[in-house]
């Protein structure tokens, strides 16, 4: 069996958000960058089927060659080898263009990736892969078990979740609880330094999209604090002031 | 030449977050004159759930009623909503962010060689080119994003415009398409749902406990407030983690994202994380009982204090006001 897990490069989620160039570039000054969490989930789903059912995991990212420590990261948790498409990622279906071609050459069973990456959170990669591959596409997935040639999977929806049954090859887009987090060991690290990473330059697809500029919201006033003793008067003011009941 | 809404419905109700993307397209159509309105739901519905579409913006519904798309098949729902979009020759596709919709958007961006934007907060600008601004960073900023294609699908974040309840009657076309076999060959074997519950992504207010809550056992309290305010229930984190609620009421950044006008969160003291799920929210309150919680810089209003003795007060001030 061959599974492919794509992950993204992105800002931890406790970083402060800025822009530099007028507001046109993210500010990376000072910013930790990590395995997209819902990605990170993906992974580690993908190393317990690979140690369950045996598999050759291959990690790939779109991304310039600042990604690459990011990759080996992904090599230390458990994938086999990596693939590094040289290109900043323009947008959702720059992307979903780039790993479909990969996915054409390769022919994987079993594509995964986080339902979203935590900076655009579009969710939309894995569902242009699917309908480029003609292969179903199932998101956001919080179980992933596989029987043979069958995938049984549980999607959330809106208040709980479904059973969805379908078979390889597919896609999905994964969050929790799929899995735990692994976090690397010395051998790990160590085994990931020799490798393989193959950087393969992007096809000539063009984006559809392109931000022009960034925006941060407005910054929050000060908190209208109620005396605990006077709690008659937060419903007053959430009634006659904010205006939200 | 039209505006499509791709519709859902659950539980045998046109679901809300899908009207509101009704009123968005009618806001959409008028701004750029892009023609009519018309929404399209698949699978079993009444026509009186129906023809709320009218009030909301819509001049014409197209219901394709056909059995086998009651489930969210995504790659069926994904190839009927392409079949409709070319039959009434739309130029944009518009939908409700939820965890169906995205799905079926993004196959339907490669059918329809669209543009997609997702998380959209406003109307179009189209002063120079198509811009849109949409939500990223899980809210913590927006991007102004340019959509350089002829056709066009956005995603709309719930609130992006306010529901429309004053529009004429609409029209309710029943219309039988030809779906490939291969495009249902994935199943929905069982749903595991909370029923008769205001669901938290949808929901207008949100009442929320953390640790500070201490235990599963004293949850009745942020239920009966809940109740008395028509607000669906969340939780934190580290509370969905232990098992003290069920994972679908995690709201966070790994977890669901919500956008109510009223957000009450009780013994959550504020992490990044759990922030990045409730900024979109129009009014933050916070009680707790740290006044030093970071929860109390993102609020607008706060109460310092114990959950215990302040939850109580608040239910009876709540139905006191009523």
């Amino acid at each position: 069996m061959k599974i492919l897990v794509c992950i993204t490069h992105v800002p931890d989620t406790t970083s402060k958000i800025q822009f530099t160039d007028n507001n046109t570039k993210f500010d990376k000054n000072g910013v930790q960058f990590i395995i997209g969490p819902y990605d990170d989930y993906a992974l580690a789903r993908a190393v317990e089927l690979k140690e369950q059912l045996g598999a050759n995991l291959t990690v790939l990212s779109v991304g310039e060659a600042e990604t690459e420590p990011t990759l080996r990261k992904a090599l230390a948790i458990g994938a086999d080898d990596a693939i590094r498409i040289n290109s900043f990622p323009k947008d959702s279906l720059f992307v979903a263009k780039q790993i479909a071609a990969i996915a054409k050459q390769n022919g994987y069973d079993l594509i995964l990736m986080g339902r979203e990456s935590i900076d655009f959170n579009g969710g939309m990669v894995h569902g242009m892969v699917g309908e480029l591959l003609g292969i179903p596409s199932i998101s956001p997935v919080m179980k992933l078990e596989i029987e043979g040639e069958k995938v049984k999977m549980a999607r959330e929806i809106e208040g709980g979740k479904e059973y969805v049954e379908a078979k390889l090859p597919l896609i999905a887009g994964c969050q929790e609880p799929i899995a735990e987090w692994k976090i690397p060991n010395m051998r790990g690290i160590m085994s990931a330094r020799t490798k393989p990473l193959v950087v393969i330059e992007p096809s000539s697809d063009n984006p559809v999209t392109e931000v022009t500029s960034f925006v941060l919201p407005p910054a929050k006033g000060a908190v209208k604090l109620v005396d605990k003793d006077n709690v008659g008067e937060l419903v007053r003011l959430l009634k006659n002031e904010a205006k939200v009941l | 030449m039209s505006v499509l809404v791709y519709i859902e419905h659950a539980e045998g109700s046109v679901k809300k977050t899908s009207l509101e993307a009704i009123s968005y397209a009618k806001a959409l159509s008028e701004k750029l004159s892009l023609g009519e309105v018309i929404a399209v739901a698949l699978g079993a519905i009444s026509t009186d759930e129906l023809s709320k579409a009218g009030p909301a913006g819509a001049s014409k519904v197209i219901h394709v009623g056909d059995q086998k798309l009651n489930d969210g098949i995504i790659q069926a729902h994904a190839e009927a909503v392409a079949q409709v979009y070319k039959k009434v020759v739309a130029s944009t596709l518009v939908l409700a962010k939820s965890s169906l919709g995205d799905a079926v958007a993004a196959r339907l961006a490669i059918k329809l060689d669209a543009g997609l934007v997702s998380n959209v907060v406003e109307l179009p600008d189209t002063t120079s080119g198509y811009k849109v601004k949409r939500s990223i960073y899980t809210g913590k900023a927006f991007a102004e994003t340019m959509v350089n294609t002829e056709n066009k699908i956005l995603a709309v974040k719930k609130n992006a415009v306010d529901l429309k309840t004053d529009g004429p009657a609409v029209v309710i076309e029943e219309v039988t398409l030809e779906i490939p076999a291969a495009d249902f060959v994935t199943s929905i074997t069982s749903t595991d749902k909370a029923t008769g519950e205001i669901l938290l992504p949808e929901a207008d207010i949100v009442v929320s406990g953390g640790r500070g809550m201490k235990g599963p056992e004293n949850w009745g309290m942020i239920e009966e407030l809940a109740k008395e305010l028509e607000a669906a229930t969340g939780c934190s984190k580290p509370v969905s983690d232990i098992g003290w609620r069920p994972h679908h009421e995690h709201v966070g950044q790994t977890g669901v994202k919500v956008a109510p006008t009223l957000y009450i969160a009780v013994g959550i003291s504020g992490a990044i994380q759990h922030l990045a799920g409730v900024n979109s929210s129009k009014c933050i309150v916070v009680i707790n009982k740290d006044p030093e919680a970071p929860f109390f810089k993102a609020a607008d209003y706060g109460i310092v204090g114990d959950a215990f003795e302040i939850l109580p007060k608040l239910i009876e001030a709540v139905k006191a006001q009523k």
